[in-house]
């Protein structure tokens, strides 16, 4: 009997882990979307990407502190702010780049990212702040009160699930869809097939951004934290999540935040918590040792 | 041709310029102020210990300067952020004792900065005094085990504190099962968990784990599903509130609604911000002071704070007062205002009239002080109990 009660024991911790882990990992899926999305359409990693979703986690606290709107409703203004800031940064920093050597273009990014977070150090201070109680927390026990599970962790579950098949619809569905997906495969093709690339590339930038920016307001709920530089840890596993689901890869994106956040947690609760972070680097490691296009990558052979 | 050498050069000139004006700092010499410095965490994780700390101070100052100074002379606080981060707070350091020409310095709020410039200091022969680190080794150098000569502290140190909240929670608490959850980048940490854990095991309890996290860590969520499970009747976090309040709010989402405790770390106005009120209620700290304690001394502090700045006193800003209490104590009866001097005045410090205590510094510069016990209900501070030095 005792032993049976130790497995289900187990089981019940494992599952929580489980949990944890889906919710950690739902946020690096929605970031790691808007790298894979723009990554697909002009082959830049976008570093800057991990910044616009510390700006979209202050967008929300702006919209719920000063301008005391209430959860949906600041989220899509966060949502909406970085969608137009993603275009702007598209437009002066990388368009002018298009044609120049990547890693010109790379370089850039670096930058912006450098720029974004600094600027918001200097003029919002270095200093975490606090997100108001957007609404009342609240715990739900399931298999007889041995795993919980917040309302916050289902709150993140359910938008990122909300939001990746939005995209899924409009990137199949939709004729700007089909213009993001032709531009990607080949941009001059399209160009001479009439698509306005410029725009389709704008808009890409603006989803991906929307994207982040929905993931910092999520965040700074769960965590109760937002400060500049809560872009550079995300944004990295963000990014791993990516190359390990294929970059360029729409799904792959999900999967491996997923992937990642079920590992990193995991990891942390059997192994020892120290180890959460590395967890992140040794799968790229790996992964770019092993299959470097990705899980759901396809080794795409140059046309000569 | 000619529109690429044009840029080139004023992209030296600013080059140049900007480098000009970051190394420029200001170098001026007054005879008639005691140069005093303060290494503070101004901003960064444990921006409130060093902003209150800060407040403190300035109180302080203020009411002796506005009595007529020390000597004859002001005082005037050299400020400066060392971002809670150890290689700034050496670099403080480093500026405060060269550029600045500072005769002391006040500082740092945590063991972990004020370790990083103890060397510097002793090399320097310019005097140390932390109004909070707690941590042994900031006074007393691990590997010689001798007292380090320039370095004071006006606060007890850990085992005292990990000590009390053992027998706390033995005693007054009466539970024997306890899990630890420490941040072990932090020396102040590592100690206190150590000193709680040895005094608990030697008191008969029983310690289900020892877990760690770092400062950097924002989701415990992992490691406390597996506290969870080991069933524990306690659990001691003895870290910072900006993590604190993290893993006390994760504790009682994940369903954890046994007691919790941990040291003076804990005290900043955030943690109730961040972990929200009825996440803390049942959680116990030990602490330099309280500002409910009913000393006269305690009451007329918290009133003059709040009148200047409109808040309580939290442990922090007592602490500060009380070290330039200590500090302007030592150059009185040093009878000028040189390193050297002051600190051998410091050394023998006795029944300075502080808030949080008479301080007096012992034989391993550290002050001899009790503590208080604290518990946390609706956001508020109780005062439960007063330990003995």
């Amino acid at each position: 009997m005792n032993l049976i009660k130790v497995g289900v024991d187990k089981m019940n911790e494992f599952i929580q882990q489980l949990i944890n882990g889906i919710s950690v990992g739902s946020i690096y899926a929605l970031i790691a979307l808007g790298y894979t999305m723009v990554y697909g359409i002009i082959k830049l990693i976008n570093f800057a990407h991990g910044d616009v979703y510390m700006l979209g986690a202050f967008a929300g606290l702006y919209a719920t502190l000063v301008l005391k709107m209430s959860f949906v409703p600041a989220l899509i203004f966060s949502m909406i702010v970085c969608a137009i800031l993603g275009i702007i940064i598209e437009r002066l920093a990388y368009r002018p780049l298009r044609n120049s050597p990547k890693i010109v273009i790379l370089i850039t990014a670096i930058g912006v990212s450098l720029f974004l977070e600094y600027t918001t150090m200097f003029f919002l201070g270095p200093q975490p702040r606090a997100f108001p109680e957007v609404f009342k927390h609240a715990s739900y026990t399931l298999l007889g009160g041995k795993v919980t599970i917040s309302n916050q962790e289902i709150l993140i579950i359910a938008v990122t699930v909300i939001l990746m098949i939005l995209l899924q619809y409009i990137v199949h569905n939709t004729k700007i869809g089909k213009a993001m997906r032709a531009v990607s495969y080949d941009m001059q093709a399209a160009r001479l097939m009439g698509i306005n690339v410029d725009t389709t590339i704008s808009i890409t930038f603006a989803l991906g951004s929307a994207l982040a920016a929905a993931a910092g307001v999520l965040v700074g709920i769960y965590y109760n934290k937002v400060f500049p530089l809560m872009g550079i840890m995300f944004g990295l596993k963000a990014f791993v999540s990516a190359v390990l689901g294929g970059i360029g890869i729409i799904p792959g994106a999900m999967a491996g935040g997923f992937i990642l956040g079920i590992t990193e947690s995991l990891v942390s609760g059997y192994g020892s918590s120290l180890y959460r972070d590395p967890v992140a680097f040794v799968i790229l490691i790996i992964i770019l040792l092993v299959k470097p296009s990705g899980l759901f990558g396809k080794n795409v052979r140059e046309k000569v | 041709m000619r529109k690429g050498i044009v840029r080139r050069v004023a992209a030296g000139l600013l080059s140049f310029l900007l480098l000009f004006a970051s190394a420029c700092g200001s170098k001026s010499e007054n005879n008639d102020v005691i140069k005093i410095g303060a290494n503070l965490e101004l901003s960064g994780n444990v921006a409130t210990l060093g902003q209150s700390g800060l407040n403190g101070i300035m109180l302080a100052v203020d009411e002796i300067n506005n009595a007529g100074g020390v000597l004859g002379k002001k005082i005037e606080i050299v400020k400066y952020d060392n971002k809670s981060d150890n290689t700034e707070a050496a670099s403080v350091a480093t500026r405060l004792i060269t550029q600045d020409k500072v005769v002391a310095i006040i500082g740092s709020m945590t063991s972990g900065n004020t370790l990083s410039y103890v060397n510097i200091a002793e090399t320097n022969k310019v005097p140390v005094i932390s109004p909070s680190a707690t941590n042994p080794d900031v006074t007393v150098d691990p590997k010689t085990g001798k007292v380090r000569e320039y370095i004071f502290r006006t606060c007890f140190i850990d085992p005292f504190q990990g000590t009390a909240m053992a027998k706390f929670v033995l005693n007054e608490l009466k539970l024997k099962k306890v899990a630890v959850l420490k941040d072990n980048t932090a020396p102040y940490s590592v100690g206190l968990a150590k000193f709680f854990v040895e005094a608990f095991k030697a008191g008969g309890g029983e310690i289900l784990a020892d877990e760690n996290y770092t400062t950097q860590d924002q989701d415990f969520r992992a490691v406390l599903t597996k506290i969870k499970n080991l069933k524990p009747e306690f659990i001691y976090v003895p870290g910072y509130y900006e993590q604190v309040g993290q893993i006390v709010k994760q504790a009682r989402e994940l369903g954890i609604n046994v007691p919790m405790g941990g040291g003076d770390g804990w005290d900043s106005p955030k943690l109730v911000e961040i972990a929200g009120a009825a996440a803390l209620n049942n959680t116990f700290i030990t602490n330099h002071y309280s500002s409910l304690m009913p000393d006269p001394k305690v009451q007329d502090f918290v009133k003059k704070y709040k009148e200047k700045y409109g808040s309580e006193p939290d442990a922090m800003a007592a602490v500060g007062y009380d070290t330039v209490l200590a500090l302007v104590d030592a150059i009185k009866r040093a009878g000028e205002a040189t390193p050297e001097k002051i600190k051998e005045a410091l050394m023998t410090t006795k029944d300075v009239e502080g808030v949080t205590a008479k301080i007096s510094i012992d034989e391993n510069h550290n002050a001899v002080k009790g503590l208080v016990i604290l518990e946390y209900k609706d956001g508020k501070q109780i005062y439960k109990a007063y330990v003995n030095p």
